[in-house]
């Protein structure tokens, strides 16, 4: 099941990047489209954002809750804003909900 | 090669390498999601797309449907066919050079390709950085996997807590104008108002209704590739 999610994943997104490098580039000029996907990203980033971090898994499925990842995220928002790299920002999410846990 | 294009190079090289200390958080977060490290690194050598690599392991990380993970992934891959349109006449490529290229079109290669005057300083940073970032990217991936899978309970390291965070890193730089502010709380909302009533994996899918609202609605923005890992 993962595998076939895997592949299916990974030929889509290949089939995307060769499209984008084959097609005439008024193919896709309709400023709808244009804009609605350079949203995209943003918005299902933001939404991978809130359900990672405020999601539990409980005995009747997912459900929202609040726990040590909320405070990870905060540490993350801090170092975003004080302009660290990538990587740091990763483990400073994670080093705080860790401390925390403690 | 002249002295330009050579500068080119290094810097290409230099961000394959910023990438890679990327890839270790990749690999670690997708063991930990409960992928193999056989299944970590074959999502970084054959869908090579950060952000839908991370998408993918989110959702099954969250006892969601994979085939959820993998839509999320293609959705957020969409934004590599936009970075097509404007690489491809200026690297210049055909047939199979063409298909071989398609694999190295990500963020980074983008951004290091359309700053360039010229076919060969085109051509240049685009290898440089896609190759190097291949590169690294992969063997990163590898280290973080192996990693990830002799910590233990990913708990006690925060590593899910570190997912958050990742997500937040890649959405950052693209918070540069009021509509895409507004896009991402709008989509963060929606994606939490549904998670009680729909399977895992669906409420980030359905938040991509917001950009389809907002792309309706919304005056023109010119699209360039953010300087995100």
């Amino acid at each position: 099941m993962i595998w076939l999610a895997i592949l299916g994943c990974a030929l889509g997104c290949y089939l995307l990047k060769l499209a984008g490098m084959s097609v005439p580039e008024g193919v896709l000029a309709h400023p709808v489209l244009r804009r609605t996907a350079d949203l995209l990203p943003v918005v299902l980033l933001a939404a991978l954002v809130a359900v990672q971090v405020f999601v539990v898994g409980g005995t009747d499925g997912p459900a929202l809750g609040i726990d040590a990842r909320l405070a990870g995220l905060g540490a993350a928002f801090v170092a975003l804003l004080l302009r660290a790299p990538f990587i740091v920002v990763v483990i400073v999410a994670a080093l705080t909900a860790a401390l925390l846990r403690l | 090669m002249d002295a330009a294009t050579r500068s080119i190079v290094r810097d290409g090289i230099a961000v394959g390498i910023a990438t890679g200390a990327y890839g270790i958080s990749f690999g670690a977060v997708s063991v930990t999601s409960g992928l193999d490290v056989w299944q970590s690194c074959a999502l970084s050598l054959l869908v090579f797309t950060g952000a839908s690599q991370f998408a993918l392991v989110g959702v099954v990380g969250a006892s969601g449907n994979p085939f959820f993970g993998a839509l999320s992934g293609l959705l957020l891959g969409t934004r590599n066919t936009l970075y097509g349109l404007k690489v491809a006449p200026m690297v210049g490529w055909h047939g199979a050079r063409r298909a071989a290229a398609a694999h190295l079109l990500i963020d980074e290669s983008t951004a290091m390709t359309l700053t360039r005057k010229s076919r060969e300083h085109a051509r240049a940073g685009f290898l440089s950085t896609g190759l190097s970032v291949f590169l690294l990217w992969n063997l990163a991936t590898l280290a973080g996997a192996l990693a990830g899978d002799s910590l233990g309970d990913p708990r006690t390291y925060g590593l899910d807590a570190a997912v958050g965070g990742a997500f937040l890193g890649l959405l950052w730089p693209r918070l540069d104008t009021l509509l895409n502010r507004v896009a991402a709380v709008l989509g963060a909302a929606l994606a939490l108002i549904l998670v009680p009533f729909v399977p895992a994996g669906v409420p980030v899918l359905a938040a991509g209704v917001v950009a389809l609202g907002l792309g309706l609605t919304s005056r023109h923005r010119d699209d360039e590739p953010a300087q995100d890992p």
